[in-house]
């Protein structure tokens, strides 16, 4: 199993932590793992995206230009990489900002209502955990026993009592994503 | 009586400090650098600590001041006497360290690591051999060369509209709090030698004591590259140099 | 024995893994993209695990003269810069190699010339490899391809640099700087006290003793005859180099007709080539430098017996593949594909190379 993804959206929205924990979630079921992000001024602009890689194989190149799954967070990020879908991917996004949304037929769409749901629940911080949970949900690459682990790994100890919270957003994440058929 | 019936240690009265060593120094006759490696060895010898001193020597005429000073030394690229220092120095913080700088490596091409080696404090003593002029090359002007003096590459004199003004670099580093001994001295008379060694003593304890940087200038001549006889030279420094470069304590420790 | 698993940075592994290797001290200046180099070290506090010096020196000039005086001095000192601020280095980098210093240079290389870009680059390699300062000298140049090879060649590196008391390069780039994967730690290594420095490494400047020859440490020799003696001597530290030291990985070539040529992410992405290659029943192999000095040039040699033809493919416009023609020598053919400027070449890219340059070409 390879599972080739690029998050990607605005900076703060926890692009980079997500695929982090989804990285040390591999390498609780002791798979390999890249993490790529995309740094420098591109940040500074606003936009982040990082490229994870889980496989059950040594990784060769952390830099890809096709992927497995996209997941989208803002517009610019789907103007980037719609196209960047394999035949056959997935592409999950958050249609909130959202004014132009996908129109390709040779892939799975999913749609996450995370910003809105993150502040259904009062708490904008873990709407990463809620992206991740629909994530997971349409593909279960890893345990959800296993990202709790990944959080204790990549939180540092004194953050440790909001795990219970992420692992909860991860639920309503995995409650909540919908399939999507262009127009 | 024969020579040799004469030395004996009996009849000693002077001794070279050990840490000399017989190397014929390669200075031009006159030159103060040969007195200012001299008291700075023996400060060392004095105190006791010439093995656990290491010494850097920078570029210009005293590059091969390691020939002459019978201790560990580093030679230093051009200016970057004081970062070497401070690489030894942290790694060996009980280590005595100095460096041994002219006007050209200490005050054009390694102001900032001159600046910075005293703005950190480092406890490392920075002795600066300064005599208006690039020595080793052949006599060019120097960021300490006088308004209106003559070199190699100010032929009619430095003209400070366009080559700028000469830079009080011990002045400067005074400034700094991470200094706690900043000092100007000469070495062209017996008296002044005495001073200078004293101020040299003086930077040693403290570095010692471990204040913070310690830094004396010795304000010297150039005879070669002034195109003076040695007494000329010296004679011209006291009446043009020290107006300029007053010598002092310009910092002391409170 | 278990070694302790991390998610890192490229960045941050090379700088636990020093002070793990028992490094002494470490000089730099910030610079994207390995800033977190330093970052890390100083949150980590280093000084009070282990005793190891971190200091943000004033400029990149600063801190590799501050290498020159503690690795003078015996130290297992290191730093780390990207292109513009090795570029400033490479003064202090020939001194360190004509006083025969040992000391370990990390290059997380971005796209040049002048202030280039941010992003990741291989165009490095002649400054890495030929020098790279004034003067006939030779870094060791060892090139990691992943996250753990950060890690573990900068433990190589230190051996290698006192083995030949000689500077070791470590040529990354943006990729394998920035990126996380696993790593697998080595225990911590004591450092060497100093005593022991003293015991072990009698040209160290460490403060001489009553009765013993003092020690300098210089690089110049004002006598030609001095200066050439000096030189035929590192000649021959570096031939030495080059029959002992050559380091490379092989990835499917047993079979291959042809093969890639290539170092640290270009090396990753090679090996996605490869893949790409076969599926389309293409023969391909990976030649994976590991030293880039010494370079490989007898394995190249051999595989010139057994493959059709090579393709260099480097994040440059062609630099490493002025070296494969050499050892290749007319043989058979070989070619360049580079993307450069801070672009990262495609698996596609790669494998379109082959079949144009060499395979159709």
């Amino acid at each position: 199993m390879t599972e080739e993804i690029i998050i990607a959206g605005f900076g703060g929205q926890g692009v980079l932590s997500m695929g982090k924990i989804l990285a040390y979630s591999g390498i609780m079921q002791d798979q390999e793992v890249s993490w790529m992000p995309s740094y420098g001024p591109e940040m500074r602009g606003g936009t982040a995206n990082v490229t994870v890689i889980v496989s059950d194989e040594r990784i060769s190149s952390p830099i890809l230009n096709q992927f497995d799954t996209a997941i989208i967070l803002n517009q610019q990020s789907m103007d980037k990489f719609e196209e960047a879908v394999k035949p056959g991917g997935v592409l999950l996004y958050d249609p909130n900002g959202i004014t132009r949304h996908p129109s390709r037929t040779d892939i799975r769409i999913f749609q996450i209502e995370g910003a809105k749901k993150a502040a259904d629940l009062g708490n904008t911080k873990i709407f990463n955990m809620i992206v991740l949970g629909a994530y997971l949900q349409i593909k279960p690459i890893v345990k959800l026993e296993n990202v709790v682990l990944g959080l204790k790994k990549s939180l540092p100890t004194r953050y440790h009592n909001l795990i219970p919270m992420n692992e909860n957003a991860i639920q309503e994440g995995m409650k909540n994503v919908t399939a999507y058929q262009p127009a | 009586m024969l020579a040799k019936d004469i030395i004996k240690p009996e009849n000693l009265v002077y001794q070279k400090t050990k840490l000399m060593t017989d190397n014929v120094l390669s200075y031009c006759p006159g030159c103060g650098h040969g007195t200012a490696h001299r008291i700075t060895m023996e400060v060392l010898e004095e105190m006791g600590i010439g093995e656990e001193t290491i010494g850097v020597a920078p570029v210009g005429c005293s590059v091969l001041a390691y020939e002459f000073m019978n201790i560990d030394m580093q030679q230093a690229a051009h200016g970057r006497a004081p970062a070497v220092a401070t690489g030894i120095k942290r790694c060996y913080p009980e280590k005595f360290v100095f460096t041994y700088q002219g006007d050209g490596d200490l005050a054009a091409i390694g102001t900032a690591e001159t600046i910075h080696a005293c703005n950190r404090g480092e406890n490392i003593t920075i002795i600066f051999v300064n005599n208006g002029i690039y020595g080793m090359t052949g006599g060019q002007m120097a960021p300490t060369t006088l308004p209106g003096m003559r070199s190699s590459t100010s032929p009619y004199g430095r003209d400070v509209d366009m080559m700028g003004n000469p830079l009080k670099m011990t002045e400067l580093v005074a400034q700094l709090p991470g200094t706690s001994f900043v000092s100007r001295q000469a070495v062209h008379t017996p008296k002044h030698v005495r001073k200078a060694k004293k101020a040299i003593r003086q930077a040693f304890e403290l570095q010692k004591q471990k204040k913070g940087t310690t830094f004396v200038e010795i304000v010297s001549n150039c005879n070669s590259g002034w195109k003076m006889t040695p007494v000329q030279a010296n004679k011209w420094m006291e009446e043009n140099m020290f107006p300029f470069y007053p010598l002092g304590d310009i910092k002391v420790p409170e | 024995m278990a070694r302790e698993l991390k998610l890192m940075k490229g960045n941050e592994a090379i700088a636990e893994a020093a002070i793990r290797a028992g490094a002494d001290a470490y000089f730099g200046y910030p610079i994207t993209p390995q800033s977190e180099v330093i970052e890390y070290l100083m949150a980590e506090k280093p000084h009070e695990r282990t005793g190891k010096v971190v200091l943000q020196a004033e400029s990149e000039v600063a801190a590799i003269n501050m290498v020159y005086g503690a690795a003078g001095a015996g130290k297992r000192v290191w730093t780390s810069s990207s292109s513009p601020g090795i570029s400033l280095k490479q003064e202090g980098i020939s001194y360190i190699a004509g006083a025969e210093l040992p000391c370990v240079i990390l290059n997380v290389v971005r796209g040049g010339p002048g202030l280039g870009t941010i992003q990741p680059s291989q165009a490095d390699y002649f400054q890495s490899v030929k020098g790279g300062g004034h003067g006939d000298y030779r870094l060791i140049v060892l090139a990691p391809s992943s996250v753990q090879e950060m890690a573990d060649y900068v433990v190589d590196a230190f051996d290698l640099a006192f083995k030949y008391r000689n500077p070791v390069l470590i040529l990354s780039d943006g990729v394998i700087g920035q990126m996380m994967e696993k790593v697998y730690l080595i225990e911590q290594r004591p450092r060497l006290t100093d005593e022991e420095i003293k015991q072990r490494y009698a040209w160290a400047t460490t403060g001489k003793k009553d009765g013993t020859e003092r020690r300098v440490i210089t690089s110049l020799a004002l006598k030609a005859d001095e200066m050439e003696a000096h030189n035929i001597h590192l000649q021959k530290k570096y031939a030495e180099i080059e029959a002992n030291e050559v380091r490379f990985e092989e990835f499917q070539c047993d079979d291959a007709e042809y093969v890639f040529v290539a170092y640290g992410s270009s090396a990753r992405v090679c090996q996605k080539a490869v893949q790409l290659a076969r599926s389309k029943g293409i023969k391909a192999g990976l030649l994976r430098l590991i030293t880039l000095f010494p370079f490989p040039k007898a394995e190249i040699g051999r595989l010139t017996g057994q493959v059709k033809g090579m393709l260099a493919v480097e994040m440059s416009s062609g630099q490493m593949i002025e070296d494969v023609k050499l050892a290749v020598n007319g043989r058979i053919k070989a070619e360049h594909f580079g993307r450069f400027g801070g672009n990262i070449p495609t698996p596609d890219e790669v494998v379109n190379a082959l079949e144009t340059q060499i395979i159709g070409g």
